[in-house]
């Protein structure tokens, strides 16, 4: 994977890149992170439209349509490309509505997570003590409890349903941000331009957000992406164990969930919904590994 | 190195304390109270609901309830399932042996495939071996293990007919537990067509919950030997004409294999995790189950007490993983 970022000759004649420019450059190199990323563009695509690819309504029933296969198969019709579930619904069409909802419960997710755990990274790195112990041993705990079980404690406590699954994944994720923030300011905050920026007059939220914040910026976008998998995965498994996004929510987890007592008679209704989640996640994987290696100076030659 | 071992443990304690008052807090925060979920939907006599209310003392102020809980925990009772009345320790005790099997079962299926194949892609770097071991690792990470699962019973079980789908051994074998390991037990009872059994049934739950694990181990153990590959005293032992098997089994190795031992350790959570969605599929008698069917039947005892064993269970096999570092790495003990 990390074949391309290595062979890459180093571009060292004339002006130096802008660092956009000589990032792209490593990073076009990575043939996975670019299939990664190409994948994504796809998927943001009939996420988007997703109204106007999807053949049939995502939840409209058709009775006289059971578990039809999909059309190469005997039995199968065109009008239903990949076949219907066991209560008539078009797969092709939701899957192309679960892309919707799983990118916007990765996004979704990683954002509040990104968001909260940056603020509570900074704020114990800067203000040590009481303040810090609290907020660590609080990210300890949430890193100690196996991640799902965590989230299957918190929906227990909010009550299953999407918004719930979506906030416990968010909690799960939380510590990587927190300790990425925090390791910033920590290794920073004693260095000349810090001291620079406060004898300027700096006050503390600008050290911490313009001063600071910058310096780990490329770690947390590494992180972020390969959190947007994690999301997509946990609240997918949370939808197959009932206690996320609820039927008739074209949601893959919980589809899947629905499909797994017709696993003898329709393979079809289980093996979509998961190569889904599959190729979504791994192209999130390989698009994470991909900015690591290129963002990252410590593995450039 | 007692000392290091100490601070560790001292890390550990506050860790415990947080999560017993998250469990503390599970129980407050659930709808409903405790006592009128345990009266279920006939409804109670006042009286008794005050005289249960006070024998639990749910009468008393939140401080109070909390040391009570304290030390009804530290006394080894975490309450009785609502469903079968059962203590929830006892059934954990029951239940876990099953989850263990499992779990062992799964981290040596890792080790065994993943140990080499890390050691065999870091040797032959940028080979098409080394491409495909980390493209397949790279697919086993992001696999949807529930999916997983199905998958291999819809090939295995359905088409081939290989394996059973589900449970833990066939219903006509009896196995009075010793143990509590069938794979152990049957054996102890010279029962091998019980041991076939056992093993057939133990096949697919192993390949789902080890993929993870696995492809962590391939990529970990590929790294630290790329790592230690480039070091000086590798390029002497080559100098001096060793066989390349040993500076590699043996040199390289040996160095490469402390970040990966630390990296199984970790896995242990993740094992948990696993073992929820793995043991849902195939209807494996064990705790991962046991936890969702509770939360199911809205059984908070199950819940409360099954986090928190599980809780301590990750931290001590942390506690230790950690203690097993500064034994086998002297450079961590001397510099924290």
């Amino acid at each position: 994977m990390t074949a391309g970022a290595f062979e890459n000759p180093d571009v060292a004649a004339g002006a130096p890149q802008h660092p956009l420019l000589e990032f792209w450059f490593d990073f076009k190199a990575n043939f996975g992170a670019v299939t990664g990323l190409a994948v994504i563009v796809v998927l943001i695509l009939l996420a988007l439209f997703a109204d106007f690819v999807a053949p049939h309504s995502p939840i409209v029933t058709n009775n006289a349509a059971f578990l039809k296969p999909p059309f190469w198969q005997q039995g199968g019709s065109i009008a239903y490309p990949l076949g219907t579930d066991a209560i008539g619904r078009d797969i092709l069409s939701r899957l192309i509505h679960g892309a919707r909802l799983s990118l916007l419960i990765g996004i979704a997710v990683v954002t509040l997570s990104v968001v909260a755990g940056t603020i509570l990274g900074l704020v114990a790195g800067f203000f040590r003590g009481v303040i810090e112990i609290a907020i660590m041993r609080l990210m300890d705990i949430t890193l100690t409890l196996p991640s799902l079980l965590l989230a299957i404690v918190i929906v227990a406590i909010l009550g299953p349903g999407l918004m719930n699954a979506m906030l416990a994944v968010a909690i799960v994720l939380l510590p990587h941000y927190v300790r990425i923030a925090r390791a910033a300011v920590i290794s920073e905050v004693s260095k000349d331009y810090i001291t620079a920026a406060k004898v300027a007059g700096a006050g503390r939220l600008r050290l911490m957000f313009k001063e600071i914040l910058p310096n780990c910026t490329a770690p947390l976008i590494v992180q972020a992406t390969l959190g947007i998998s994690t999301a997509i995965l946990d609240a997918a498994a949370l939808g197959f164990l009932g206690l996320g996004a609820q039927p008739p929510l074209p949601e893959w987890g919980t589809m899947l969930a629905d499909a797994r007592e017709f696993v003898l008679r329709a393979w079809w209704v289980v093996t979509l919904p998961g190569s889904a989640i599959l190729v979504t996640v791994l192209a999130f994987n390989l698009l994470g590994d991909g900015l690591r290696d290129a963002l990252d100076p410590k593995l450039k030659r | 190195m007692l000392r290091f071992a100490l601070t560790r443990l001292s890390l550990v304690v506050p860790t415990f304390i947080g999560i017993t008052l998250l469990v503390f807090v599970l129980i407050r925060l659930i709808p409903g109270d405790p006592i009128e979920t345990m009266a279920g939907e006939h409804g109670i006599d006042p009286a008794r609901l005050a005289q249960l209310r006070a024998d639990y003392g749910f009468d008393q102020p939140v401080l109070v309830q909390y040391g009570l809980y304290l030390s009804r925990m530290a006394h080894g009772d975490l309450g009785r399932s609502i469903v079968t009345h059962e203590p929830v320790i006892s059934e954990f005790r029951m239940l876990f042996p099953a989850t263990i099997e499992l779990s062992v079962c799964a981290i040596l299926f890792a080790l065994c495939l993943g140990l080499p194949a890390g050691i065999i892609a870091a040797v032959r770097r940028n080979s098409i071996f080394d491409h495909g071991v980390m493209g397949i690792s790279l697919t086993g990470y992001s696999m949807p293990i529930f999916w997983w699962g199905l998958l291999l019973i819809l090939l295995f079980s359905v088409q081939l007919g290989w394996t059973p789908v589900s449970g833990r051994i066939a219903v006509q074998y009896f196995i009075e537990p010793v143990t509590g390991f069938l794979l152990i037990d049957t054996l102890l009872d010279g029962d091998f067509g019980a041991f076939r059994s056992a093993l057939s049934h133990l096949v697919l739950p192993t390949i789902v919950l080890g993929t993870v694990p696995l492809a962590v181990i391939a990529r970990m153990t590929r790294s630290a030997m790329l790592e230690v590959l480039g070091e000086d005293y590798i390029r002497t032992a080559r100098a001096k004409g060793l066989p390349r098997f040993r500076v590699i089994a043996i040199h390289a190795l040996r160095n490469a294999l402390i970040p990966v031992v630390t990296v199984i350790g970790l896995q242990v959570g993740v094992l948990f995790t696993g073992a929820i969605l793995t043991e849902t599929i195939f209807s494996w008698p064990g705790v991962g189950k046991w936890l969702i069917e509770g939360i199911n039947r809205r059984d908070y005892p199950v819940l409360q007490g099954g986090t928190l064993l599980i809780g301590a269970i990750v931290m001590i096999v942390n506690l230790l993983v950690d203690v097993t570092y500064g034994l086998i790495n002297p450079r961590i003990r001397y510099t924290r």
